[in-house]
């Protein structure tokens, strides 16, 4: 049939624009698909040019295979737990003097108070300064090393501070063989990660050096590895979004880790203690999904030409992205945002520091704020409705290149997560990816206060396109 | 006085919307100035002008929304500003709906992932936008018709160039009206289905012809239109001779009509060429146009588009005595002639429709001077300040000179009111015209939001013993909603006089105003 016929015969409309055109339409029995059309870029000149010369065919092409490549590299990654071991032991570049933080480089002068209060509480528990009037001082001395989780193959929730001594997820790629690492959840709110540096915060850190961290280490040292792809998927249909809700996922690990752990040689007391911490919150296996959509997102970070985003971070002043297709560590920034939530009790909007943290690695694999769909529970704590939640899963394919088969949503009819945030569509569709987030009191000391939702700022992403047409 | 602003970065609504909303928070009491739009260089514009150009907008790009609001309290302003968030809100509500099973598009390339049958693309974004759209259409295989203005020549021809080779219909830039496989398209009546195809380059033009069609018994197999510049020299008719060729090709087609302002003579010889070789009939209607050219090239020349719709009507079979021609009503002119004063010697025609305005000013030159226009070509028919009417006049609302930052009169013809009650101050009037077009696309009852500055109108001349007439036009059909019928009752009694047709039109008023004859 000629594209006349057809036309005269199944007339089906595609409306990009005035929605009333789509009414008269729909009255009149005709097939009709309404865009909600938004203007690119919000009308900014430059973004628009740069996003021109990229759909050049030639450009595009290369881009499209590059994305491809990339987004294939994420999803058959297989990343499994396979011990845990101190910073100092195996992060790459760590040293006795080192705190590696949150998002992107920041120095000690810049940092927000959550920040600064898991610096200066770090190197108390380093033991590198005797009280926090010390550690301030010896953290603006310049001896300290400060450099981003994500420089080092690690990530770090909320002020991501992590220091020599600290015990480390040890996460394998399986199909690629890149490692990454983060530190173990502190489970309670008064915590070092959200800028409390109190005594009791200090002693929790010294335990788990002397007593979780060997234990959890003795336990899979003798162990085959922990599949975590496959126990991220099972957690998903257990109702998790693995960043806020991690309920399911704490369960399946603690019940892989359970036996292991009797094996070992502690003694009843100890492990008891363990086991007591472990339950005492269902953040536990929070940073165990960060490590493992690092290790996947590390395998697709490189490729020439890819506009798949590989890194949304933040430090609590700035939110960097980083790109596949630009090599190494270049960062786009734009300002930390606003995380809107409901807050703990006593706690007032103003008191909120601004988004913190390297757990938006999450939403960068697909799932947290992108798989909400998975875990209506959670929806009243970040403030919004089952619909709503669903509606973000859907969405966030608008933005992405693929959708990761291992890892589905049951509720959209098993549709994969949206994988692969390409920086073209975001520009294109002004559709920023969805974030969901704890929210870190803004003064050093206090601790979180809440939870809510958030968006990296549209600047990260103009300035990447700006960057990447300008390669060609 | 105190102003009040709210600036939404990176938040986008369409100026239609925008508009509507507007006009609602204008309506509270205490509010002096109310302006939502979004942040471009023309609304910034518009802002200076009112004094309003507060620094935040001028540093806003134009995807910010802003909300700037001038009410003699603070309380007032907070109020409207506070109802401007419900109204944007109560919008999004009724959009989203079920978000659980509706899906959103905001690209045309996801709504084509899971449309793959679609085969036209409807385009209204603001012009800057719209040819990326049209692009996108195109390569993915599918026809076009653009609604947007404010589109390049270049980029017309460009669009148009790339659609003729890839099989596909441009239908614009500036292209109002389409019907296609029965479905009436942005601004379109709902007429019968027969067996004439029309393709037509100007809006209201194409209107009327297919409304008159329908009023003589035909139908329509297809409407096409192509945007107003398509028979421009730089454009080259483009759409319209694939238009022409795709009709004489479509198996539901048997009478061809083209309807047209006046077009190039190098475009109307290539039209004609094209014309000349085609096997079915065709009706060429380019208002103002020779007829010469038009028989020699073995065609059916209409100087009026109802002229155009009957020689079309005959053409596709409807038996000629069976049509009710609408006759001009002689006795009714010689009636009116005596009812107004000797002073009363001028038409002010105050149009919604572009081509209704033009074919009835085409209609009043034949027998009078000293018509002026804001749309006229000669710069001798110009009306000095489009704002003042001088002898005969005649304003199409919908041109560029007051549609800027409003909307076009057939979404909301209360912009006439106020010109129609200052004609109405003038003693020099006889007539009055006011065109009505209704249908898809169309105000829901346009003729109700004017009726009251219609009797108003009609009270101030009589209060000075006058008697001003009235002359109405509605545009549309029986089967639109509203009905033809129930729009013309209504006029009829608030005492205004009924014309059947854009040419009536033009007849009666000449006819109202020819004195000593």
């Amino acid at each position: 049939m000629s594209k006349m016929t057809a036309l005269f015969s199944n007339l089906n409309v595609i409306n990009v624009g005035l929605e009333f055109f789509k009414d008269d339409i729909s009255k009149q029995q005709a097939p009709v698909t309404h865009v909600n059309w938004q203007p690119i870029a919000g009308g900014n000149t430059k973004v628009i040019a740069a996003l021109d010369k990229l759909a050049q065919p030639e450009i595009a092409q290369k881009i499209e295979a590059a994305n491809e490549e990339a987004v294939n590299r994420i999803i058959k990654s297989h990343p499994v737990l396979v011990g845990y071991e101190r910073a100092i032991d195996v992060v790459p570049g760590m040293t006795k003097t080192t705190i590696l933080h949150a998002g992107p480089p920041i120095c000690w002068d810049d940092m927000n108070g959550p920040m600064r209060g898991a610096v200066t509480g770090a190197l108390i528990f380093e033991g590198l300064a005797a009280n926090l009037d010390e550690a301030f001082k010896l953290a603006a001395s310049g001896e300290i090393t400060f450099s981003p989780c994500h420089e080092h193959d690690c990530v770090g929730s909320m002020a991501g501070v992590t220091s020599a001594s600290m015990y480390m997820h040890v996460v394998k790629n399986m199909t690629y063989g890149n490692v990454a690492y983060t530190n173990l959840s502190e489970q309670m709110a008064k915590i070092l990660r959200m800028g409390a540096n109190d005594e009791s915060v200090v002693e929790r850190l010294i335990w788990m050096r002397d007593v979780l961290g060997p234990m959890l280490k003795a336990a899979m040292d003798k162990a085959e590895p922990i599949d975590l792809r496959l126990m991220l998927a099972q957690a998903l249909h257990m109702g998790d979004e693995c960043h806020n809700r991690n309920n399911a996922g704490t369960a399946l690990l603690s019940q892989a880790l359970t036996p292991l752990i009797l094996e070992t040689e502690f003694t009843i007391k100890e492990k008891r203690e363990v086991f007591d911490f472990i339950a005492s919150s269902d953040y536990f296996s929070g940073p165990t999904w960060m490590a493992m959509c690092k290790c996947a997102l590390d395998a697709g970070h490189g490729v020439e030409h890819s506009t798949v985003v590989t890194t949304m971070a933040r430090n609590g002043v700035e939110f960097g992205i980083r790109v596949s297709g630009m090599k190494g560590f270049t960062w786009f920034t734009g300002p930390a945002q606003k995380v809107i939530g409901p807050l703990f009790a006593g706690f007032k909007p103003e008191d909120s520091g601004l988004d913190i943290g390297d757990s938006a690695i999450t939403e960068t694999y697909g799932i947290g704020g992108f798989a909400m769909a998975t875990a209506p529970a959670i929806v009243a704590l970040v403030g919004g409705t089952v619909n709503e939640a669903i509606d973000y899963s859907i969405q966030m394919d608008e933005i992405t290149t693929a959708k990761n088969p291992n890892v589905t949503i049951p509720l959209l009819n098993f549709k994969g997560i949206s994988s692969g945030i390409d920086i073209r569509k975001v520009i294109e569709t002004g559709i920023l990816p969805i974030i969901n987030t704890a929210i870190a009191h803004k003064e050093p000391g206090v601790g979180m206060i809440g939870c809510g939702i958030t968006n990296p700022p549209v600047e990260c992403f103009e300035k990447a396109i700006i960057a990447f047409a300008n390669k060609f | 006085m105190v102003v009040k602003l709210t600036l939404k970065k990176n938040t986008y609504f369409d100026s239609v919307s925008l508009m509507a909303l507007t006009t609602k928070v204008n309506e509270i009491n205490d509010v002096e100035q109310a302006f939502v739009a979004m942040a471009t260089e023309m609304n910034k514009g518009v802002l200076a002008n009112i004094g309003l150009l507060l620094p935040e907008v001028q540093n806003a790009n134009s995807g910010d929304l802003f909300i700037v609001v001038k009410a003699v309290s603070e309380e007032v302003c907070d109020a409207a500003l506070a109802k401007v968030e419900v109204l944007l809100k109560g919008d999004d509500k009724a959009a989203t709906g079920l978000g659980a099973s509706k899906k959103k598009y905001v690209t045309l390339k996801s709504a084509l992932n899971d449309a793959p049958d679609a085969n036209l693309a409807v385009i209204s974004v603001p012009g800057e936008f719209a040819k990326r759209e049209a692009l996108t259409a195109l390569t993915n295989g599918l026809h076009v018709l653009m609604f947007s203005d404010n589109v390049s020549v270049a980029d017309e021809v460009e669009l148009k160039t790339f659609a003729h080779e890839k099989g596909l219909l441009m239908m614009g830039p500036d292209c109002g009206t389409a019907i296609i496989n029965h479905v009436g398209l942005c601004f379109a009546n709902k007429v019968r289905p027969g067996n004439i195809g029309i393709v037509g380059a100007s809006g209201t033009g194409s209107q009327e012809v297919a409304a008159r069609i329908h009023d003589f018994g035909g139908g329509i197999s297809q409407l096409l239109g192509t945007g107003g510049r398509d028979l421009s020299a730089e454009v080259g008719g483009i759409m319209m001779l694939d238009g022409l060729r795709a009709l004489e090709a479509d198996p539901a087609t048997e009478v061809i009509l083209i309807v047209s302002k006046p077009a190039a003579k190098s475009v109307e010889a290539k039209v004609l060429a094209l014309v000349q070789s085609f096997s079915k009939p065709v009706v060429v209607c380019l208002l103002g146009g020779e007829e010469a050219p038009v028989i020699a090239a073995g065609a059916h020349f209409a100087k009026t588009t109802k002229e155009a719709a009957l020689q079309a009507v005959i053409l596709a079979g409807v038996d000629e005595s069976s049509i009710n021609k609408r006759a001009l009503n002689l006795a009714l002119i010689e009636e009116i002639k005596v009812k107004l004063s000797p002073e009363q010697k001028y038409i002010r025609g105050l149009f919604c429709g572009g081509t209704l305005c033009e074919e009835t000013m085409m209609l009043v030159r034949d027998t009078h001077s000293q018509v002026y226009s804001n749309i006229a070509k000669k710069p001798e028919q110009r009306l000095a300040d489009i704002n003042v009417s001088q002898q005969h006049t005649f304003i199409d609302f919908g041109d560029d000179d007051f549609t800027n930052g409003r909307p076009h009169p057939m979404i909301d013809p209360s912009s006439r009111i106020e010109r129609l009650l200052k004609e109405a101050d003038d003693p020099e009037v006889g007539v009055i015209i006011l065109d009505f077009v209704i249908g898809y696309g169309s105000h829901e009852d346009p003729v109700g939001v004017t009726l009251p500055a219609i009797i108003n109108a009609k009270q101030k001349a009589a209060a000075r013993g006058q008697h001003l007439e009235i002359l109405g036009y509605v545009l549309g059909t029986d089967l639109d909603t509203p009905k033809l019928s129930e729009q013309v009752d209504k006029l009829a009694s608030a005492g205004v006089t009924i014309s059947s047709s854009s040419q009536n039109t033009g007849l009666l008023a000449s006819g109202f105003v020819s004195k000593g004859e």
